[in-house]
């Protein structure tokens, strides 16, 4: 398949840990059974040493790539994943699934709870990124692979590439931590409760009872609209947006007169449509919980030999270069293989998402020399 | 730092470094001397270099590189951990080159340390008889342009190492195309050191 493009791709659904054999969560509680929906491009080859697993962000979802059914929009990292491109399909297995508690197939919040037959809502437990990355470990072993080529992710889609470190080291060759963080800093967790408390002071949201009722659409656009504010830079909304007016003069109302506030009503609006505002709760809360800091990524104890490419932005604000040079300290100490490379991008946070070429280049050597090193073992 | 004169100092370091030694290259450019190294001597080789289009260059040989300022020090390499820390071109171009000679010899057995002279005799004449900042093959930049933001002769770096008491465990003078025998801090271009606390 040359030409640049994967063609139409089904998302599949994975279905474990049934009654009586639930998985025990981070929190203590049990979670039973758990689909998970998933994509995957490209070929597992004959030793299936070539299998890449691709973590999402916050508000992703199982499609990184090709195209649904009728869809006009491929994947949300099409221009990574694909013949030729950095995740190139034509040599790797590309897996990529929907965390757990979020709203895009995978088992969440607002999936049927097969005790009530009712959506769980609040009932769902608190998920961690541990446990997202337990669930994806089943599916890894469904799927036969005994050790993935690499782990890769952007914002959260890092983090959990840095739990599988911590959780399977031996099940990984590699891992690739884009604008990520080994822990929330206070202003991250800052950052995740005022969401959070957008969605809950929304008299729709109803303790997170509002399945089959009015949504918090509300509460859900203005954290959306946070979120928004905080993925970009001062430097890129000027250029985006500078002072531009939507209309010719002022309004003198409180409509949206400029364009960036047009932009961010939009944005919010187009959220709700798509994302549940309880896996909003669940996601944010498990990326807060998130600490791997100090011995938690490799323990002292633990002999592992890995590669890492860590990749960091300039401009990135919520998830600052500091964050990506301390995992690389961290894994300097521990006396792993790592490249680190700080990519002068205006785009902030959503750099990981824009800056394709600088990634290309990173990831496609990156991978092509670990996977010579696969051979060679 | 002409290109002649490069191949001479990478062939003094690769002489140097024995076979399967580990190795951390602070300023390491474009990679060129650290698959030098990782091809001849099977080094165990990582880098530091601060120019990101040099970054993609050592990703692309498929060396291990991190982005940073070598100035900023070397905080998370334990005592000795690497065979040979090397330092070459790139002391004369940190802002604290006591710091970080000493952090390399931290977390170094052994150093190596390559520098153009600024007393080599062209850069003399240049500035003697025509009163002007010496640019030569090993220095070849403008005053408003250099990397460069110290200047030191061999003598210099002896008169340095005897005062801080670092032992020269080797030392390799080198001109435009061969190595120099006498006079090195008159004749030689470059020179290239290996040395210890």
């Amino acid at each position: 398949m040359k030409g640049k493009n994967l063609g139409i791709i089904k998302t599949q659904y994975f279905t474990f840990a049934e009654h009586p054999h639930e998985v025990r969560l981070e929190s203590g509680k049990s979670l039973g059974p758990i689909t998970l929906a998933y994509e995957t491009y490209g070929e597992l080859n004959d030793d299936r040493s070539n299998a890449i697993l691709v973590e999402h962000a916050l508000s992703g979802d199982a499609h990184a790539a090709g195209f649904h059914e009728g869809d006009k929009d491929p994947g949300w990292w099409d221009s990574m994943v694909g013949p030729g491109k950095a995740l190139d399909t034509e040599k790797y297995f590309v897996i990529c699934s929907n965390v757990i508690g979020g709203c895009k197939g995978s088992t969440g919040p607002s999936s049927i709870n097969p005790k009530t037959g009712k959506p769980y809502g609040p009932d769902f437990p608190i998920i961690t990124i541990a446990d997202m990355v337990k669930a994806q470990k089943y599916l890894i072993d469904h799927l036969g692979i005994k050790k993935l080529l690499c782990v890769i992710g952007g914002s959260m889609g890092g983090m959990q590439a840095l739990q599988w470190v911590a959780s399977y080291p031996d099940s990984i060759r590699s891992a690739v931590p884009i604008a990520t963080a080994l822990k929330h800093s206070p202003q991250q967790i800052a950052f995740g409760e005022v969401g959070r408390q957008a969605v809950m002071a929304d008299p729709d949201w109803n303790k997170g009872n509002y399945y089959g009722l009015q949504k918090p659409e509300k509460g859900l656009a203005v954290a959306r609209m946070i979120g928004h504010i905080t993925y970009m830079s001062d430097k890129s909304m000027e250029e985006k947006f500078s002072r531009r007016l939507k209309g010719k003069n002022y309004s003198f109302e409180f409509t949206a007169d400029f364009e960036v506030e047009g932009y961010l009503r939009y944005r919010g609006d187009s959220f709700v449509k798509r994302f549940d505002a309880n896996s909003y709760l669940y996601v944010t809360k498990a990326m807060d919980y998130c600490d791997l800091s100090g011995d938690k990524l490799i323990p002292k104890t633990k002999h592992v030999h890995l590669r890492f490419l860590v990749v960091s932005f300039k401009s990135d604000w919520l998830y600052p270069s500091y964050q990506s040079q301390d995992i690389v300290r961290q894994l300097k100490i521990r006396g792993q293989d790592a490249t680190y490379c700080e990519i002068k991008s205006t785009y902030g946070h959503d750099a990981f998402l824009l800056e394709i070429d600088e990634e290309t280049h990173l990831i496609k050597h990156f991978l092509r020399k670990t996977l010579q090193g696969a051979g060679d073992q | 730092m002409g290109i002649k004169n490069r191949r001479l100092d990478y062939d003094a370091i690769t002489g140097i470094v024995e076979a399967g030694s580990r190795v951390l290259d602070l300023g390491c450019g474009n990679g060129e001397l650290m698959l030098l190294l990782e091809k001849k001597k099977k080094a165990r080789i990582q880098g530091i270099e601060l120019d990101e289009k040099a970054i993609y260059e050592c990703v692309e040989k498929g060396l291990s590189v991190f982005h940073s300022d070598i100035d900023s020090g070397l905080s998370e390499y334990p005592d000795k951990s690497f065979d040979y820390v090397i330092l070459n071109q790139s002391m004369q171009q940190v802002k604290k080159a006591d710091f970080v000679l000493n952090e390399a010899m931290r977390v170094g057995k052994k150093v190596i340390v390559g520098f153009p002279n600024f007393a080599s005799l062209k850069a003399r004449f240049m500035l003697f008889f025509r009163g002007k900042a010496p640019i030569t093959q090993s220095l070849p930049y403008h005053w408003y342009d250099t990397p460069n933001l110290r200047f030191l002769s061999i003598s210099d770096f002896k008169g340095y190492c005897a005062s801080k008491g670092i032992k020269i465990l080797k030392s390799y003078y080198l001109g435009r195309r061969f190595a120099v025998r006498f006079w090195p801090n008159l004749l030689a271009m470059d020179a290239v050191f290996v040395i210890t606390v």
